[in-house]
This record gives C-alpha cells, structure tokens and sequence, in this order.
C-alpha cells in the first residue's frame, strides 16, 4: 500500500445522507477478478444517464450533467465530502477500490458504516468524520467558493480550510500509523506466528470439535 | 466487577493478542467464501507466495452469480462464468472444500453455513459479505469483512479487530398472529435507523426472541446490518442446541457433550452492562412494508406513505423526497393501495424452509395476480429445495403461478439474470430496498415471506391477517 501523505485537494460535494455502496458501485462491475478499473463505474447509475454494464467504453457514455462529479468545478477532486452512514450496505471492497481509482484520497462525513469505513484503510483512503455543524458549514463553503480546496494532514490530524483555519479530527492511532507508513496487515499479523501457533494449541484442549 | 454480555465472552475467548490500544489479534473459526469478495484475495495470496494457515476452516459455495434456471446450460454471461470458474480454480488449487454450482448442498453461503453445522455456536464466523451476521443467531460472532481482509484470514486465520460497543435490542412479550422474525427486525430498524447499529454488537433478547425459532433469529441476525451493526447474536438455548445436532460438521459423540457443555455458557451474564438497551413491546409489532430506498423507510402495513412536509430535519426531509421519487410513490398513499409488478421470495435473509412453508400456506389454492409478470420463488440452498419438494411446496407455488427455481442469490442484487426491469416494483423478502439493488430502476419493498405471497395473490400489498389460511 503507497504511504499517505501531506496533501491539498480540491473538495467535491455529495449532499445526500445514507449513500450506500450499491450506489458507489452498482452489482454489475462485481463480477470482476481484478481490484483495479472501478473508477469509471463509480456512481455509475448517477453518473451516466445509460444502463452501465461491464465491459462498455465508458468515455462515449452520456453524463448526467445534474450529478456533482460531472460538474466542471469538480474535476479533479480528491476530496468527497458527504453525509450520515457513508458506505452502509455490503462488504464489497469495490467500494473503496473504485473511490480510490476515481481519485479520491480522503473521505469527510458525519459518519461511516463500519465494514465500509474499515476497508477505505486498507486501500489508502482516508475517512474523516466531523461532526453536521462542520459538515455543513464546508458544504455551504463549497457551494460559495470557487475551487474550494482543503489540505489534509494525517500526522497532525488537521484539515486546514482556505482562510487558512485549522480543524483537529481523530483517527485510530494503529490505522494512522498502517497509513503514514503504507503497511501490510497481513505481514504485521505474521510477526506474531507463535501467539497464533499457541492460541490453536490452547484451543485444541479446550474445544476439541472446532479442529 | 460486573459480568460480561455474550459479545464480551466470544470476543475474550478468541482474542489472540491485545495491545495496549485495545487493537486485538482476533481468531477466526471458521471463514465462509464465495465467488465475488474472494478472487482478489486469492490473487494476492498467490503474488506474496502464501498458503491458507487452515484450509479446514474454509467452505466456499456459489452464490450471486449463479443462473437459478436451466443449470444444465451452465452460466451464459461470460463474465459471471469467469469469476464462478475462478471460485472452482481457486477451492481447487488451495484444497478448499467447495459446494459448486452442481452439488446439491450449494446454495446461499449463510444458508448453507447453519444448514451444515459449518458454523457452531461459540464461533467466530467470517465471510467477504456483510449479511455475516446472519450466523450470529446460533450464539456465534459473526461479521462481514472486505477482500483485503477475506486475504487476511486465509493467510493467518486471523484479524486485526477493535471492539465494538454492547447493544441490547429486547422484545418482550408475544408477536401477533402473521408478524415473524422479519417484521420484527424491520420494526427495529425503523426504530432505531440504520445507523443506530453503527460501532455496536447488536445482541437481541427478550421472551419475544426466545420464542422465535433458529431460523427466525437467522433473519433477524441477518439485519442486523441494515441497522448498522456488523454483528448480531442471540443467546443460546435448547433450540439452537437442537437445531445444531446431527448436522454435518457438528461434533458427535463425546465431543458433541463436551461443546454442548461450553455452548450452555453462551448467554449474557445476568449483571452484564450494555452501552445501550433499546426495548421494544412485541404486541404493538405490527406487518412490516418498507417505502423508500433504505431499510429504514418502513410502516406498518395498514399505514400511509409518510410525508416528508411534516418532517423538520432538512435532510432527513430532503431523503424522504428523493427516495418518494426514486419509488415513483406520493405521500399520504395507502401501503395497500400499491400495485406490484414481480414478487421475489428468496434472499439469505428469507429462503429456509420456513419461510418457504409460511409463504406456500398463503399461495395454497390461490393464483397470483394477473398484473403480477413474476413471481420467484428461490430457495435457499440445494437441501432446502429438496425438502420443499418432499413436503410438496413446489406444487402448492407452481399451481399458483410462481416460479419455481435453484438456489442461489438471485433477485436480491440482480448479479444473475433475475432482476427488476426500470421502473418495476417488487415485493421482496431480500434485505435492501437500495436504489437500483434488485436492477436499475428497480422499486424494492421489503416485507415477509407471507407478506410477499399475499401481495402476489392480490397484485398489492394486503395485510397477511386478513387472509384466511384455515382449511385448505
């Protein structure tokens, strides 16, 4: 995983509550192998005003010109702001994986729904929650600001708006750290090969019928 | 010091190392798999030349993709063909045991799991699909995880966890006749949003969740997520021991007393804490119907669609209008007076055979509706439509005018070919009523098994007590 570091972002605006991960990548594009090509399918069913299939070239696709990201003032956003229960609905790693392959860095909402908000970790996004007054305040910043970019600072933990305020948010302190150093789970878990080997042999003696 | 809730004690039992941030190695029992959350993580176990830590830990099974007709033609569209052909390749190439499209004992990953005895009580459960915690009404901890984490616990058997905080959700007292485990979980949801899980281990209590069956508890577990929890759990008692012994991969013999003995210590402690208790009276728990685009959009059925002019909150409000016009719906419409176009019986949250038996009872001597197209009828597993077939449900269905077909996934995400065609409304036992869930376009509404069959029988929604179910 590529390190998460210091970084401004233009901001985009998705002001719906519940935003589900059906929504961020419909059924369809699950059927593939792979873990790369998800961002031009995300949001598909907002995004385009055709049926989205797999497969299809999606740059002569017609845009819906009322959704956000087609918006000229948003291209190039790194930065998706939202609001209550982003990503509630399935496991599907998709979901971040087309956020990320969109171009999206950092996640800012009231809050997340659990599976969701732990895999963006696991694929270098970062979800923020702020609590509805910040969130709202941003979203009436960035309806009358132009360009309105955010500098994201995992180390510190601030996010620093254009008039150059700062605003503290928390993060798991083992995540932040997976994060800032671009670490595999799976090779940190088999640093400790021995307590798992131990716990299986403890476990065999107190119950037998899991082996 | 107090005792500890149920969740306290599968968390404390399986945690192989906790630092001092509470981050915890957690073990895992048993990892279920199927064709779309896995194909990545077997790719990377292969780059980084690993193996599975246990692979008798792992069962796979078909499920989203696969056609629910003509199975002898196999899979037409390619790209499902692919990712199903890779699930085989993959069980294949790793030794893990896999229920594939032609076995008899294929069928919905969380069918199957309860229906084998692949998932015990007191075990933690995993699998790359968040409708896990369908598992947890056996007395189990069982969460849904991502590809990098499905990759995880085949490496090391293992996850890295925070914990979540305790919730009690209680229903006392008695259900009404034709309310089930799924108006329960609705009439939950719909009380406390589906968000109110979020950061919780939901475990349901309550003389009302005693007196639910073990595959009640499955649907009711099986929703917890769409409250926001990631994992529900009941207590165990007799009938979670019942229903487990003689399944296959249950323990027999002394093994089987020597479990029974550890799964009787599977209850919350009578002075354990919860972070939160929400209690809810069973007797006012009335036939649930969802109205918008997510489970928390939900009345009872001799209710009116809400109007979102009488709501404050101005995106709560600004969600009702967007939802109303997604479900092409106005405010204040009686629920029966909703006209359906297709019915889906089915789903891992309602394909056992008691949901079959329920919904055939309201189907018996009756036809469905001549403006309902489709009415499906799924089972969940090759087992459970075996069985269905040996208590002649197929007959009672296919006489009414539903279709009878193979297990799988099918109409709840539309992965395979049964879906909701733009602007079709179903009337669905599945899970989500999500914009586009069960096709583009899609108009889902949640409801029961019986629920379901009445709605096809009448071409709307009608209220199942109603229906005279009495000599036929």
């Amino acid at each position: 995983m590529e390190k998460f570091t210091k970084f401004n972002g233009l901001v985009a605006p998705l002001d719906r509550a519940n935003v589900d991960t059906d929504a961020i990548i419909p059924k369809q594009f699950l059927k593939s192998i792979k873990r790369t090509g998800f961002g031009p399918n995300l949001f598909d069913a907002w995004r385009y005003l055709d049926q989205g299939e797999p497969g299809m070239d999606n740059t002569h696709r017609p845009l819906n010109p009322e959704f956000v990201l087609n918006q000229e003032r948003f291209q190039g956003a790194t930065i998706l702001l939202a609001r209550e229960n982003f990503g509630c609905g399935s496991s599907r790693e998709h979901a971040p994986w087309a956020l990320a392959d969109y171009g999206f860095r950092v996640i800012i909402a009231t809050s997340f729904a659990d599976i969701f908000f732990n895999n963006c970790f696991k694929n270098g996004l970062l979800p923020i929650v702020f609590d509805s007054a910040i969130v709202d305040h941003l979203f009436q910043e960035i309806s009358a600001t132009a360009n309105y970019k955010l500098s994201v600072d995992l180390d510190a933990q601030t996010i620093t708006r254009p008039n150059g305020e700062m605003l503290a948010f928390n993060v798991d302190p083992f995540r932040k750290h997976c994060l800032l150093n671009g670490l595999d789970d799976i090779g940190l878990t088999l640093q400790h090969l021995d307590a798992i080997k131990a716990y299986e042999e403890r476990r065999k003696e107190e119950a037998p019928w899991l082996f | 010091m107090s005792g500890r809730t149920l969740y306290d004690k599968l968390w404390d039992t399986h945690a192989v190392r906790i630092d001092d941030d509470g981050t915890t190695l957690l073990y895992i029992d048993r990892h279920l798999v199927h064709e779309v959350t896995s194909p990545q993580a077997f790719e990377g176990l292969r780059l980084s030349q690993r193996r599975p830590w246990r692979t008798a830990a792992n069962l796979a099974t078909a499920d989203h993709n696969v056609p629910t007709t003509n199975r002898g033609k196999g899979i037409e569209d390619p790209v499902s063909r692919l990712q199903v052909e890779t699930l085989d390749q993959n069980c294949a190439d790793f030794g893990i045991t896999e229920f594939a499209m032609h076995d008899r004992r294929q069928g919905i990953v969380h069918v199957i799991g309860p229906e084998q005895g692949a998932t015990l009580p007191g075990m933690t459960v995993v699998c790359g699909d968040s409708h896990t915690s369908t598992h947890g009404a056996l007395g189990a901890l069982a969460f849904g995880i991502g590809t990098s984490e499905v990759e995880h616990v085949l490496a090391t058997q293992c996850l890295i966890q925070k914990k979540s905080k305790n919730m009690l959700v209680s229903v006392d007292g008695a259900v009404g006749a034709g309310v089930t485990a799924k108006d329960i979980v609705l009439a939950i949801i719909g009380e406390i949003g589906t968000a109110g899980g979020t950061g919780y281990a939901i475990e349901f209590g309550g003389s009302a969740i005693r007196a639910l069956t073990v595959e009640g508890r499955m649907t009711l577990c099986n929703m917890a997520i769409e409250a926001g929890a990631r994992a529900g759990m009941v207590a165990v008692d007799e009938k979670t021991i019942d229903y487990v012994k003689g399944r296959p991969y249950a323990p027999t013999n002394e093994l089987w007393e020597q479990a029974v003995g550890a799964w009787h210590q599977l209850t919350s402690d009578y002075d354990a804490q919860f972070d939160r208790v929400v209690r809810l009276d069973a007797a006012l728990i009335q036939p649930q119907v969802t109205w918008g685009t997510s489970p928390e959009m939900v009345v009872a059925v001799d209710a009116t669609v809400p109007d979102p002019d009488l709501v404050r909150d101005k995106v709560k409000s600004e969600g009702m209008r967007a939802a109303l016009r997604y479900m092409g719906l106005e405010a204040n419409t009686r629920i029966t007076d909703i006209k359906i176009d297709k019915v889906f019986i089915g789903s891992c949250t309602n394909s056992r055979i008691e949901d079959l038996r329920a919904a055939a009872m309201i189907a018996k001597g009756r036809k469905v509706a001549a403006n309902v197209k489709l009415a499906l009828v799924v089972p969940g597993s090759g087992l459970v439509k075996n069985q269905a077939e040996d208590e002649g449900l197929d007959r009672i269905f296919i006489e009414a005018g539903f279709e009878w077909r193979e297990p799988g996934c099918s109409m709840c995400l539309a992965m395979n070919a049964d879906r909701l065609e733009p602007g079709e409304r179903c009337a669905s036992t599945s899970n989500r009523n999500f914009e586009g869930r069960q096709g583009q376009g899609g108009r889902t509404h949640l409801v029961s098994p019986a629920m379901a069959a009445a709605a096809a029988i009448n071409g709307h929604f009608v209220d199942v007590r109603e229906i005279d179910t009495q000599e036929r």
